[in-house]
């Protein structure tokens, strides 16, 4: 009688099976928006993100085209054993297809390994370090929004080029503080700067000002922050209590978001110079991106990471809709084959190394009196080209590109 | 004054040979449910516990039966794990050798952090052991070699004795289960021994033991290391079934939560730790989405234990059926 | 310029200064600590915890009410000490009579659910929380620019441990509160109602934490974990000065974060660990640290 029910169930279900979901896991695409959630980088992802994937979802008319998607979040805490137990639990028991977001080099490169491991999909928006394309490349992995190499290209030429030649660091002491101090250093040496010092601090410090005195000390022209989100805006509140600017140096925000900007307010922010790849009041279309993105997050709008995670997801879907599978090797494979083309980046392509290519802005924080509504804060004082904004291809060291 | 685990032993009455047929009985339960379990739950959730399980066997040797509480005890478990990480993936050591490497460098840490610190008692020996912890773990994230924040990443599970393809789940779920079992039989060999007895009489009254002629301090510091060893050898196998070894497994809240499976578990229990670490193990699971939720479970469940639940689970399981666990 | 060993001197009175100031805050954590262990025989693992509760009391008085800094030095530490012996009342008054390792767990075990509960509701990353304007700005010492609410800091500290050392060396409420260490049961027979005192020290001790929690408000952010990592320095402070011992909790906790400033200046990598080395040090050599005595 089981044996029966269980024959006229499996012939039911074999008609009902829409023969495009045949080749996707468990008829559905599962998508794992991973970040840090309640720790120093919560904002410029965080919650945000998963809006941005959703939004992504609905705007790809996922349930119009019969496929079915979910999104489903967790907080990596910025430790690599919680985010590689997430990422495993996602693959093995979770099934999810592809993980996107991941703040945090070290945990990143973590997930980029075991994505690679199990043949899955691995769409980092939020992590820096350049070596995702260059040694740590992976078949499995696209590199989209920005990456240290950008950072350090845009930011440390622009800044040498107007007077800044001598630089101090203060460096987050982890994978992404490393790597976005080794890549500022050569820009600044190639120029004809010199790096009178460095100094390491642990990742998420409250107190910086034993480092600010040291930074103080060396009389550098330039204190180059190789650190992220409440790291940056505690370094830069507590250098104006121990009148670093007013004592004649300057900060250089390596890496800086709308939310730090924000958090730390025009009057203390004014004048900072750094590169983001995404703005949102750049065009119609952004503004329209962004005016949707902050009814459904609190009125916080977009940060170039919530705009890679948009893109990214967006592209992938186009993917697996092309190739009818969220496999996770074929679909980045398709993706790097297909050129990209979202309302918040434009046309663009993926290298083989998995680069995401676009422009990158050259950005000065407004004066207060030169910001006129809620979150206009950014002047784009610079444009750099697609193919000049990125490491090129050659210079990673990434195993997958052909020589 | 009532000691750490002393009330244990006082609420249940020593019979040896039944008390031996109820632990046989219990262990085969265990073990038969362990051989079990993989086919029915996610097995790396169970390597974390079993795991965790051997390193709470190896603390409550330690404090159930000599007294000794070392609040620094996470440095074995996590020293071993970059050790054995370092050897798997840099010097391309098979995961044997690796793990055996990790629980070697465990093994001389209980040695130097026991030397110096077996003449204490009580307070300030936690204060020592606490003290040592921190500069292991600042070594370790300042140490070129553990890659600080990021930790020791993509360790190769390799063959085990040539033989076993440890990238297979279930293949290195039984390694983990044997290694596990091995662990646990060598402690449970320890204190039904002589040498466990002495370790008992000098918990209860060191210096009518030393007054009888035994050397305390030796066996002392022959448990420390003891102890510490195991806690290693589970920290080894930890690295090589995660692929990963990290400044969390040295952290000295990592020593917190060993403590707390074992006062869940029970103290002076030999299945206390096991039960401890699993029941832990699955709140962490289950309670990973909530985030913070974890860490006050975690306080609330070490409050309840402290306040009316002292003899931990198998405590209280031994207390009912009048016989040790 | 001057240079001690090839280094500016003006470099190295800045990191001895800030070092004075981080000994502040370890000479006020581990005066506390000390208090409640002398009387209470009691490891309090919470005062990281309580620490944390003070600055955010200060943060929430300027959200909810209004009232500002130089309120909440005087609210917060009241708020947290009621907490405090709230505490003491009800849970930790049923372990005096066991192993005071109960004591440490169970004080540990609050402090995991305070840190739990504060970073569930606010994150780990830290809340700002503005100077008080009248300390805003500083001075140029010629060596370094000093804030003027880090001086504050350094005098405040200063301020709070000798009072306290007064009070208890030089008092008579203080010789109760040491004879009542000594031997309580004397002392109630004298009429001296020790419970009540033991509720009280314990209550203040743990005032004594929530102030430093409001003066490192403006300066350490406020945040859920500020206290964790915190505690296990004072910790080891509180060994080497001696268990117990008033004033060897605050010299050794100014001394303390002056080695460490030194250590941040000549051997930076080190600057975690030293205190920890001395403490293994001091334990191996004097077990009872610099100033105890033997119990």
């Amino acid at each position: 009688m089981m044996k029966r029910t269980l024959i006229v169930l499996a012939a039911l279900l074999a008609f009902a099976a829409d023969p495009a979901q045949a080749q996707i896991s468990d008829g559905m695409v599962k998508i794992g928006v991973m970040n840090d959630q309640s720790g120093l980088y919560a904002d410029l992802a965080g919650l945000g993100s998963g809006i941005a994937a959703r939004m992504a979802v609905e705007d790809f008319g996922a349930a119009a085209k019969g496929m079915k998607v979910e999104v489903v979040a967790a907080d990596h805490q910025n430790k690599a054993d919680v985010g590689s137990a997430i990422a495993r639990q996602w693959y093995d028991v979770d099934k999810v297809d592809l993980i996107v977001d991941v703040p945090n080099s070290g945990v990143a490169l973590a997930v980029s390994q075991i994505t690679r491991d199990k043949a899955k999909a691995f769409i980092v928006s939020s992590a820096a370090t350049s070596d995702l394309t260059g040694k740590a490349c992976s078949p499995n992995t696209i590199h989209w929004t920005y990456d240290t190499w950008a950072l350090a290209n845009g930011t440390g030429n622009a800044i040498v080029k107007t007077g800044g030649e001598s630089w101090f660091f203060i460096t987050a002491d982890y994978a992404f503080g490393h790597a976005l101090e080794r890549d500022t250093e050569a820009v600044v040496l190639k120029n004809g700067g010199k790096v009178l010092g460095k100094v390491r601090h642990p990742l998420s410090t409250q107190d910086f000002s034993s480092f600010l005195l040291q930074a103080q000390a060396s009389k550098a022209k330039v204190i180059g922050l190789a650190n992220a989100g409440a790291d940056t805006t505690n370094a830069i509140k507590q250098g104006a209590e121990f009148g670093i600017v007013k004592g004649g140096q300057n900060f250089a925000g390596l890496l800086v978001f709308l939310t730090d900007v924000h958090a730390l307010g025009l009057e203390k922010a004014q004048g900072l110079l750094f590169t983001e790849t995404f703005y949102w009041d750049m065009n119609d279309k952004t503004r329209a991106f962004a005016k949707r993105f902050a009814e459904r997050n609190r009125g916080i709008h977009p940060t170039m990471i919530h705009a890679g995670v948009y893109a990214g997801v967006l592209h992938y879907l186009k993917a697996v809709d092309a190739l009818k599978s969220d496999d996770g090797t074929k679909v980045i494979a398709k993706m790097k084959q297909m050129p990209t083309d979202d309302p918040l980046f434009g046309k663009g392509t993926i290298r083989a190394d998995g680069r995401k290519v676009h422009p990158a802005y050259l950005i000065e924080v407004k004066k207060p009196s030169e910001s006129k509504y809620a979150w206009d804060y950014y002047k784009i004082r610079a444009t750099i080209q697609a193919d000049q904004a990125f490491r090129p291809i050659d210079q990673g060291g990434c195993p997958l590109v052909k020589k | 004054m009532a000691g750490l685990g002393e009330q244990v032993d006082a609420a249940v009455a020593m019979e040896p040979t039944a008390a031996a047929h109820h632990q046989a009985a219990a262990f085969t339960v265990m073990l038969v449910s362990l051989v079990l379990a993989p086919f029915f739950v996610y097995p790396l959730f169970l390597m974390k516990a079993l795991c965790f399980g051997l390193f709470a066997c190896a603390f409550g040797l330690l404090i159930g039966y000599v007294g000794l509480l070392s609040f620094g005890h996470a440095v074995f478990l996590g020293s071993a794990g970059y050790i054995s990480a370092h050897a798997a993936k840099v010097w391309g050591w098979p995961p044997e050798l690796a793990i055996l490497a990790g629980t070697a460098a465990a093994a001389a840490l209980g040695v130097v952090i026991g030397a110096l610190a077996i003449r204490s008692k009580g307070i300030y020996f936690a204060n020592i052991t606490l003290a040592f912890a921190q500069m292991v773990y600042f070594f370790c994230l300042q140490a070129p070699f553990t890659h600080g924040e990021d930790g020791i990443q993509a360790v190769p599970r390799g063959m085990f004795l040539g033989v076993l393809d440890l990238r297979d789940t279930l293949t290195m779920y039984f390694v983990v289960l044997a290694i596990f079992l091995a662990g646990f039989l060598a402690i449970y060999r320890v204190i039904h021994s002589p040498f466990g007895q002495v370790l008992k009489a000098i918990r209860e009254n060191e210096p009518r033991a030393v007054s009888l002629g035994y050397a305390a301090e030796r066996y002392k510091l022959l448990a420390f290391v003891l102890s510490g060893t195991l806690a290693g050898l589970a920290g080894g196998t930890k690295a090589i079934v995660f692929q990963l070894a990290s400044l969390t497994d040295v952290h000295w809240t990592m020593s917190g939560e060993v403590v707390l499976m074992t006062l869940l578990g029970g103290l002076g229990t030999v299945f206390g730790p096991v039960v401890g670490a699993f029941i832990m193990i699955t709140l962490e699971h289950y309670l990973a989405q909530l985030g913070a939720w974890v860490t006050i479970v975690q306080g609330l469940i070490f409050v309840v234990c402290v306040l009316t639940f002292r003899r931990g689970v198998v405590g209280a399981l031994a207390q009912l059926i009048k016989k040790p666990l | 310029m001057s240079t001690v060993f090839g280094v500016p001197t003006q470099a190295l009175f800045g990191q001895l200064l800030i070092g004075l100031i981080n000994g502040s805050f370890y000479a006020m954590l581990s005066l506390g600590l000390s208090v409640i262990f002398g009387l209470l025989n009691i490891i309090n693992f919470a005062h990281g915890a309580q620490y944390m509760m003070g600055a955010f009391a200060a943060y929430f008085l300027l959200q909810w009410s209004g009232l500002g800094y130089w309120w909440a030095l005087l609210v917060a530490p009241l708020v947290v000490g009621l907490f405090g012996i709230v505490l003491e009342r009800t849970m930790l008054k049923r372990l005096y009579h066991l192993d005071h390792l109960y004591g440490l767990l169970l004080t540990f075990g609050f402090a995991l659910v305070i840190q739990g509960m504060f970073r569930h509701q606010f994150g780990s990353s830290g809340l700002p929380y503005a100077m008080p304007a009248q300390l805003e700005g500083g001075r140029n010492l010629g060596f370094m620019f000093l804030p003027n609410y880090r001086a504050w800091v350094i005098v405040a500290s200063l301020g709070l441990c000798l009072g306290t050392w007064y009070v208890i060396e030089r008092t008579k409420l203080g010789s109760y509160l040491r004879a009542a260490t000594e031997n309580p049961a004397l002392v109630q027979a004298f009429g001296v109602n020790v419970p009540r005192m033991v509720t009280l020290t314990y209550g203040f001790g743990v005032a004594l934490a929530g102030v430093a929690g409001v003066l490192a408000a403006p300066i350490y952010q406020v945040n859920p974990l500020m206290g964790a990592d915190l505690l296990i320095v004072v910790f080891a402070v509180v060994v080497i000065g001696g268990m117990g011992s008033i004033m060897g909790s605050i010299v050794t906790g100014f001394a303390l974060g002056v080695v460490e400033g030194l250590t941040k200046f000549f051997y930076p990598e080190a600057s975690n660990t030293v205190i920890f080395v001395i403490m293994a040090v001091v334990l191996m050599f004097r077990p009872t640290g610099l100033f105890g005595r033997e119990r």
